[in-house]
């Protein structure tokens, strides 16, 4: 499975990478900020999206707002430190199929991952 | 400085450290930080806007710093290094962000972090507003957070002291 992990810090990409490869998923695709996310998309094609809100440059809400006018289908995780429920509304009303707030244990992130391929229908393969 | 300005800060770092590397964080007596402070080798700063305006920092002196980024990236890494700085602002991200949940009636933004590294350094606050020192003592050693907020309302424009 194609995942692109969207955040402009290389830590919680790399922290991200990490819970991923223990899951068995190692094609794995990075962006720092929305516009990098889509300037990456048409050539890796993910099948599933982990993106930040707050990037500079394009941030997490209008990357999944330009994404989903192209693009219904592809599961998009939000993982960020915006915690407010506007917050968690206006991500799902913009397309985000579910949302992981920082700080999370690998456990967490894992079971949001898995949880959301299974709603989404993807095969985890 | 309202007293609920402060407390989601204290249980936001405990929170964050503990989710993310399993370190215990102790919390001491809060204190007004004096403009002649200089805060500790290495601050992760955090710029608030909306209805609260000001600054949040985490200052660690270098060692507590390496220690510290090393748990939670799982690499060993010095000060100077881009990735220690990403990992610093990452951190201060994650607790400013947690804590501004804690302000769930306000329209509160946070920006991108920003990273300062070198001895001696002070990090302006706006004139008027108190900045309050939050001492966290973790087995890396003691780290500061220092929390300089106000209602947008009773803005005032100048900057008591240059970084």
């Amino acid at each position: 499975m194609r995942i692109l992990l969207i955040d402009d810090s290389k830590t919680m990409r790399n922290i991200q990478k990490s819970v991923l490869k223990q899951l068995g998923y190692t094609d794995l695709e990075e962006a720092c900020d929305g516009q990098d996310a889509l300037s990456k998309i048409g050539a890796f094609n993910p099948e599933l999206c982990l993106v930040d809100w707050n990037m500079p440059n394009m941030d997490g809400l209008t990357f999944v707002k330009t994404f989903r006018q192209q693009d219904k289908t592809t599961p998009l995780i939000m993982v960020t430190t915006e915690a407010e429920k506007s917050r968690v509304i206006e991500a799902i009303k913009a397309g985000v199929n579910n949302y992981v707030v920082k700080p999370f244990t690998p456990d967490l992130l894992s079971e949001r991952i898995t949880e959301t391929l299974a709603k989404c229908g993807v095969s985890s393969s | 400085m309202d007293a609920s300005y402060i407390t989601p800060f204290m249980t936001s770092i405990q929170n964050v450290f503990s989710t993310m590397f399993q370190l215990p964080v102790e919390i001491g007596e809060p204190r007004i930080k004096s403009d002649s402070n200089t805060s500790h080798d290495v601050s992760g700063i955090i710029g608030v806007s909306g209805e609260m305006v000001g600054t949040i920092v985490l200052s660690m002196p270098s060692d507590a710093a390496e220690s510290i980024v090393a748990l939670f990236t799982g690499m060993e890494m010095s000060s100077d290094s881009d990735d220690f700085a990403d990992a610093v602002g990452e951190l201060i991200n994650m607790i400013s962000g947690n804590a501004k949940a804690e302000f769930q009636r306000k329209a509160v933004s946070i920006s991108c972090p920003s990273v300062v590294i070198g001895s001696g350094h002070r990090v302006a606050s706006n004139s008027g507003t108190p900045c309050v020192m939050i001492p966290c003592n973790t087995d890396c050693g003691e780290v500061v957070l220092e929390i300089a907020l106000r209602e947008a309302s009773e803005s005032k424009n100048s900057f008591s002291s240059a970084a």
